[in-house]
């Protein structure tokens, strides 16, 4: 009887969970590995909860910075073109100009070890070693004048730097601030008279409402053979060229970017698109000395940019492999080739 | 009024404005007594055959309808890949947003992840650090919602004063989705809370690795985890093949690409909750954890993308109103800047925390108009003045502007942003 009613019970209860959503659990899923974890759970608190062991000092942080970060940043943390200042701003808060920088705004630096060990490098997220994002994040204190220059940051020092502005947030307060005024509807007479105070049309920045029309990009000369051009190889290339586009663009819209733009690079002198400003000299000149971009130019100048280009302003480390490198220029030949 | 002064205004209606913008009069003459064209000679597609069932396997938009696309603003981002588009809302009408239109906003590019590749991993405070795949998580329960995303810098470049012509650009970081997901705390509840647990982490699984901090109550309250939208399945650029549904709160928090949640006793302060999304005030301090989004609403037609082709009479005006909070109980109309106003007519679905429809048919008498709509919630809030939100906030602020929007019709039709006093 005890065995039926038990039974019973059961049954009630399956009932019960099938009509009711799920309040029981339905046994999905499976239980991480720790590895799986370590690969995934990688935030780090303001507590310093997350942290790995590790350390980098503002010395090192210079040279990581240098090559990972100037490109957009700025070698000061002044920010190139409209990439995010990172340094400096301090007293402009309160200002008609505020400037927020780590420096001058972000409460925490465990958000700056968080952000740029997940994040950055723009293009190329997550290959800094710990190691290296310590230094940066030492290197970034140094620049707001926040550390000296033989400082060493690491997991045991960490939780005793605070920023300058962390008490300055205050949680939202809308509720008590706001909200109770916003409850009067007025419908009749609401104001003596209106007049125009602020119009739109004289700052003139909306984008032109013209559908764009595919502007014609110089005709490309090709002076390679492009009829042999190897699919496989230019979708293995555009992969590659990931790397390349937080700085590059290439197609029809291309336009400069920290990097100047790549259509027609082929055969094109080094260093001489008048309207992109920011060629070191370096490259100017070797392009007044007759270098000229082809596969074998492009190739060895990609492998290794400041070994090949002592001087050129591109921070990037350089593609390896050489198959990578055949498929990027691969892809790049498509570009330029397809008449975009 | 001379046919040839209306022609003539047409003309320069036409020049001034977004060229493709559709023009439903087309060449049609009103006068009454002459043959119209269109109906006399035989059109082609009343005697040609047209494309056969698969021209077009997926199906796209009418060739006349080129010029509904999302737009960019290229001069507000340094990058496309870290950018955002606008939803075309003067195209628009009903209070569903087509999939393709739905704007976009992206920290490192389009993620594209591979479905059979796809992993949510739940772990920290929870019985069991646990990891689902898409068939796990296509066996819980599913529910069915319709809610608007709104991203947090919605109008932000509007602060200072009208700054953009077109509501395209001033209010179009908005879209609105039949969303089909499974309840996040179902999940939860399957990897079993701590009882210390206070706050979730959501991360995304893209080169931004985006991360927000969001409170337990909330997760357990009427969070989603999704994968369809307007019933398909969801868009690359709205995180295919999962995302984070947080509904009445700001867009950022709704995590595209959604690879972990971490259950925590505190906030992270991650970059996406402290160096942006803060609201800076007058003084230097500066809010955080402003999450939901208050009550507004704006005027799609006409605006300035969408001017008045049709002259004096009747005229539908019309537009959207949403609220954070809940369900929009009601939205009034001016036409004088503010000085007097009227109810204007919901119609549609008007769910809680998604947009809503509404319309207000008049008979223009040809003179300037200087429109205004004002929403108000089930709480009883009603949608402030941009002044209002200046007095008490100042002029730093980028996020939460939800100020009423003025738009000034001229005796052409030709509408513009403005503000008023």
């Amino acid at each position: 009887m005890l065995k039926y009613l038990n039974l019973a019970l059961i049954q009630f209860s399956l009932i019960l969970f099938a009509h009711t959503g799920q309040s029981e659990p339905l046994g999905l899923g499976r239980a991480a590995t720790e590895n799986e974890l370590k690969a995934w759970d990688i935030d780090i608190r303001p507590d310093g909860a997350g942290l790995p062991t590790g350390s980098g000092s503002v010395l090192s942080g210079e040279e990581t910075y240098t090559e990972n970060c100037a490109s957009c940043h700025g070698d000061f943390g002044e920010g190139i073109d409209r990439w995010p200042e990172l340094a400096g701003g301090f007293d402009t808060l309160d200002s008609e100009d505020p400037v927020k920088t780590i420096g001058s705004y972000w409460p925490y630096l465990s958000t700056v070890w968080d952000y740029v060990h997940r994040a950055m490098p723009f293009g190329n997220a997550q290959s800094l070693t710990d190691d290296d994002v310590y230094s940066i994040t030492a290197y970034i204190l140094y620049l707001n004048d926040l550390v000296e220059e033989d400082f060493e940051l690491s997991n045991k020092n960490f939780s005793s730097i605070s920023l300058p502005n962390e008490d300055n947030f205050f949680h939202d307060n809308r509720n008590t601030l706001e909200n109770k005024q916003f409850v009067k509807r007025c419908m009749q007479n609401c104001k003596p008279d209106v007049k125009i105070t602020k119009r739109a049309v004289v700052l003139d920045v909306t984008p032109d409402t013209e559908i764009e029309t595919e502007k014609s990009v110089p005709k490309v000369e090709i002076q390679e053979e492009t009829a042999s051009l190897n699919p496989q190889l230019v979708k293995d290339g555009e992969k590659v060229f990931k790397k390349c586009k937080a700085c590059h663009k290439i197609g029809a819209k291309a336009k400069h970017g920290a990097g100047p733009h790549l259509n027609n690079i082929y055969g094109r002198i080094a260093g001489s698109l008048n309207d992109y400003k920011k060629y070191s000299k370096n490259i100017i000149n070797a392009g007044n000395n007759g270098l000229i971009w082809d596969s074998e130019t492009l190739s060895s100048f990609i492998e290794n940019p400041k070994k090949y280009l002592a001087g050129t302003k591109m921070n990037f480390k350089g593609i390896k492999k050489s198959a990578d490198r055949n498929a990027l220029l691969e892809y790049i030949k498509s570009i330029a080739s397809s008449g975009n | 009024m001379s046919k040839k002064f209306a022609s003539e205004r047409r003309n320069f209606v036409i020049g001034s404005l977004a060229a493709g913008s559709t023009v439903f009069a087309g060449n049609a003459t009103k006068a009454t007594g002459h043959d119209d064209p269109a109906i006399t000679e035989l059109q082609p597609w009343a005697s040609e055959l047209g494309d056969g069932v698969d021209a077009s396997p997926y199906g796209k938009p009418s060739d006349f309808e080129k010029h509904v696309i999302r737009r960019n603003v290229s001069w507000l981002t340094a990058d496309p890949t870290s950018s955002v588009n606008f939803t075309p809302l003067h195209a628009l009408d009903g209070t569903i947003t087509p999939n393709g239109l739905c704007f976009e906003r992206h920290h490192g590019g389009v993620a594209v992840v591979n479905p059979g590749k796809y992993r949510l991993m739940v772990n920290g405070l929870v019985d069991q650090n646990t990891v689902f795949d898409l068939s796990d998580l296509m066996r819980f329960p599913r529910t069915n919602r319709l809610y608007f995303l709104e991203c947090a810098a919605n109008s932000g470049m509007e602060w200072r004063g009208a700054q953009l012509n077109g509501c395209q650009f001033t209010h179009g970081m908005i879209h609105n989705v039949l969303y089909t997901g499974i309840k996040l705390k179902d999940i939860l509840r399957e990897v079993g809370l701590k009882q210390s647990s206070k706050w979730i982490l959501a991360e995304g699984a893209d080169s931004s690795a985006m991360t927000r901090s969001i409170p337990i109550e909330k997760a357990m309250d009427d969070c989603l985890i999704a994968f369809k939208m307007n019933g398909e399945s969801l868009r690359p650029e709205q995180g295919y093949p999962v995302r984070l549904v947080v509904p009445g709160w700001e867009g950022n928090m709704w995590i595209k690409w959604i690879r972990r949640i971490e259950v925590g006793d505190k906030p992270w302060h991650h970059r996406e909750e402290t160096s942006k999304y803060t609201d800076l005030f007058e003084d230097g301090n500066a809010r955080k954890f402003t999450w939901e989004m208050d009550a507004k609403s704006v005027i799609t037609n006409p605006s300035p993308q969408a001017p008045v082709l049709h002259g004096r009479g009747p005229m539908v005006l019309t537009g959207v109103a949403w609220s954070g909070r809940g369900k929009i109980s009601r939205v009034d109309v001016s036409t004088d800047g503010g000085i007097s106003w009227n109810e204007a007519r919901i119609n549609g679905p008007a769910d809680s925390k998604s947009m809503h429809r509404f319309y207000y048919e008049f008979d223009w008498n040809g003179q300037q108009l200087l429109l205004q709509s004002r929403a108000q919630d089930d709480t009883g809030y009603v949608q402030p003045t941009k002044d209002q939100l200046r007095s008490i906030r100042g002029e730093n602020s980028i996020y939460h502007n939800n100020g009423i929007q003025t738009w000034a019709v001229d005796r052409n039709g030709i509408t513009e942003n403005v503000e008023v006093s």
